[in-house]
């Protein structure tokens, strides 16, 4: 059975039919990270003005002759994506506001991997979502920096293994487990959270137009496949996102004003080991360590479902 | 745990891997770092070496933290180290500055890349030199040494943590792009041939001890935290209690300790390499990798007939003031390679003061420096009538 075919509502219609994100950049081989970008600006539409940490998104599409971007474009260093947006956001305003640009409304976007957002990142990105710009942020997560070489970084599930974490006979690699990035933004009060992943890309292309449409600070959070990093083959990356999201490992939801929302129902969940056993990085597990990550799971989603049920919008 | 930490024998290893080597054999425990091309390879060699040996490695958040966990190892009573490149060496600066100012033994490996900003994250460049000088607000006095060889990462490792040791001071390894991911031929003696320096600890009574008092070297001896003594470490100016004291008297005490202790040992931390300096009328000065090349350079310039001398830095901070004076005095011109548009040579130059030709070869940065480039480069200064 193919796992691509239950979509409920494609309208290819909705879809803006020009690229903001030329092809021919130099991306791996099934890179799911590079086709969650192309979604979000595809759904971003022309204006927006992009500010993006070091990363593989800025080696992949940057060096001329391979520039991809069709946006404003800043490269910033690695731990000031949110802070440079920032800026660009109150510039805007205050060009806007003195007359001296047009009246268009011109979103600043800030667009980083997992380290750019939750390690290096943090504290930038927290300054920002306080001061409530109105801008948003876009973690792209690949679960480890991949741009150097795969090392281990907060984003990093439980007991893969990276060059930094690496699986032996004593430690079973990652240690710690996935850092909960929009429960810290929602925690921040961000006006709009949401989990997506480019396997379900209405889904994602919808949450991005809704973040367009809040006048604040709003979070995105995708997961996207890394055949490289992951060890995975590149021609499963797709179906490896559908894995992440129906084991319920990245369930997809959305937070508005504090009111969590899921949305994709995945029904009955599939087994971790599903999504494991298909990448490298996960090979060394054993059948005792897949049930100690299928209970994390399950206690997670049961938090994440609690939380759906019982959270209330503050607006 | 200890057969595993020096692993000796013969190896083609990196310089990255190698300066792991050397930090394991130096008794390093404890590695926090962030990977950042080119020194990554340290951080990953870390991961799996510490284990072995009963350390531990930690991957932080970012160079800021890195640098400051570090500081807290090492007062936790372990050696520790980081390693980092370029723009994590930037973002490393104030928390060197508390090691200094605190007097924290721990080592920094800065594999340089091309700058400024993210630069050219995969070649090399000498470009960060004055910063590792200057590099963090306030006057201080730092020690810098400068690896050519996977073999000198492995060895100037183990005296990096020597002299952090010896003189309480963060040590700086200013390796570079080529010589961290150059494979080459590493000797790993044995353990009992490496010469390992350890922090003096207080012996006198808890009561009365001033942790910050200068010992017989000028340097202070304190205890770890957990020793049994009061110890109180700041980064505000302190006097040899260790309590902060806002005066200037107590700052130009404190600031005088912390120079007077690196400068008045200069002669037993400085280490140079010379080369033909006994007929030479010319000498290159060098380090790092662009010492390879220059090498080669006074070699074939030598067969030609040109009397070419060469001065390698190990030691870059402090810097050889007395003998590139003395070089000056005898030599028609010193010719300084570099890849940057000039820093170690405005040592050279302020030393020279005027009594011998200066001549730079620069570089920008992203590819080593050619030896026909320094050839040039010598044959340049002896024509050469007035000083630059």
């Amino acid at each position: 059975m193919s796992i691509v075919q239950n979509f409920e509502v494609f309208v290819p219609k909705l879809i803006e039919k020009r690229e903001f994100f030329s092809p021919g950049h130099r991306a791996c081989q099934g890179c799911g990270e590079v086709v969650a970008l192309r979604l979000v600006l595809k759904a971003l539409g022309e204006n927006a003005i992009i500010s993006n940490a070091t990363g593989c998104m800025e080696i992949i599409s940057s060096a001329y002759p391979h520039t991809a971007w069709m946006h404003p474009y800043i490269h910033v260093a690695f731990e000031n994506t949110a802070a440079v947006a920032s800026g660009v956001e109150a510039a805007l305003k205050a060009l806007r506001r003195k007359g001296k640009i047009s009246d268009r409304y011109v979103k600043s976007v800030g667009v980083a991997g997992d380290g750019g957002t939750a390690d290096i990142g943090l504290q930038a990105l927290s300054g920002a979502v306080e001061r409530g710009h109105d801008m948003i942020f876009v973690c792209l997560d690949n679960e480890a920096y991949m741009n150097t070489g795969i090392q281990r970084s907060s984003q990093t599930p439980f007991m893969a293994s990276t060059t930094t974490s690496p699986a032996g006979k004593v430690i079973p690699g990652q240690r710690t487990e996935k850092k909960n990035m929009p429960e810290i933004m929602v925690a921040h009060r961000a006006l709009y959270v949401a989990t997506a992943c480019p396997s379900y890309p209405i889904d994602l292309i919808n949450k991005v137009k809704k973040a367009k449409n809040t006048a604040g600070p709003s979070y995105l959070h995708i997961l996207s496949v890394c055949p490289t990093g992951w060890r995975s083959p590149s021609n499963e990356t797709m179906k490896l996102g559908r894995l992440a999201v129906e084991t319920g490992i990245f369930p997809l939801y959305e937070v508005e004003k504090g009111k969590y929302r899921i949305t994709w129902e995945v029904g009955k969940r599939r087994p971790v080991e599903d999504y494991l056993k298909i990448q490298g990085r996960f090979r060394h597990l054993t059948p005792e360590h897949i049930k100690q990550i299928q209970e994390k799971v399950d206690r997670e989603y049961e938090l994440l479902l609690n939380k759906v049920k019982y959270s209330k919008s503050w607006a | 745990m200890r057969d595993k930490a020096v692993e000796k024998g013969i190896y083609f290893m990196n310089g990255d891997h190698a300066c792991c080597e050397g930090a394991i054999a130096a008794g390093c425990r404890f590695f926090a770092g962030y990977p950042i091309t080119p020194a990554t390879e340290v951080a990953e060699r870390m991961s799996i070496r510490l284990p072995q040996v009963g350390g531990i490695y930690i991957q932080m958040e970012d160079e800021i933290a890195s640098m400051a966990a570090i500081l807290g190892a090492s007062w936790g009573g372990v050696k520790a180290m980081t390693s980092t490149s370029g723009p994590g060496f930037s973002l490393m600066m104030e928390n060197i500055g508390l090691g200094v100012c605190t007097e924290t033994p721990c080592v920094i490996c800065n594999v340089q890349r091309a700058g400024p900003s993210t630069g050219l994250p995969t070649n090399v460049a000498q470009g960060d030199m004055m910063q590792a000088r200057w590099g963090s607000h306030g006057h201080y006095e730092i020690i810098a040494l400068s690896p050519s060889s996977p073999q000198e990462m492995f060895d100037m490792t183990i005296l990096a943590f020597n002299l952090s040791e010896e003189y309480r001071i963060p040590v700086l390894i200013m390796a570079d792009e080529v010589v961290g991911h150059m494979n080459e031929r590493v000797v790993i003696p044995d353990i009992e041939e490496i010469e390992i320096v350890n922090r003096a600890k207080p012996h006198a009574p808890p009561e009365g001890y001033l942790p910050y008092r200068p010992g017989p070297n000028g340097v202070p001896i304190l205890p770890n935290c957990g020793d049994g003594y009061r110890i109180h470490v700041t980064g505000l100016t302190h006097d040899e209690r260790g309590y902060p004291v806002m005066t200037a008297d107590a700052q130009a005490q404190m600031v005088e300790h912390l120079v007077n202790k690196i400068v008045l040992n200069r002669e037993k931390i400085i280490k140079t390499t010379s080369f033909y300096l006994d007929d030479a009328e010319v000498v290159v000065i060098s380090y790092g990798i662009t010492f390879r090349s220059a090498r080669s350079a006074v070699e074939q310039i030598r067969e030609a007939g040109v009397r070419a001398g060469l001065l390698k830095l190990d030691t870059v901070w402090p810097f050889p003031e007395e003998l590139v004076r003395s070089l000056a005095r005898n030599v028609k011109a010193l010719v300084v390679a570099e890849i940057n548009l000039g820093q170690m040579v405005r040592e050279v130059e302020r030393c020279a003061a005027g009594r011998c030709r200066v001549h730079l070869v620069p570089h920008h940065g992203g590819a080593v420096i050619r030896p026909e480039r320094i050839i040039e480069g010598i044959r340049a200064a002896l024509k050469r009538k007035r000083n630059r």
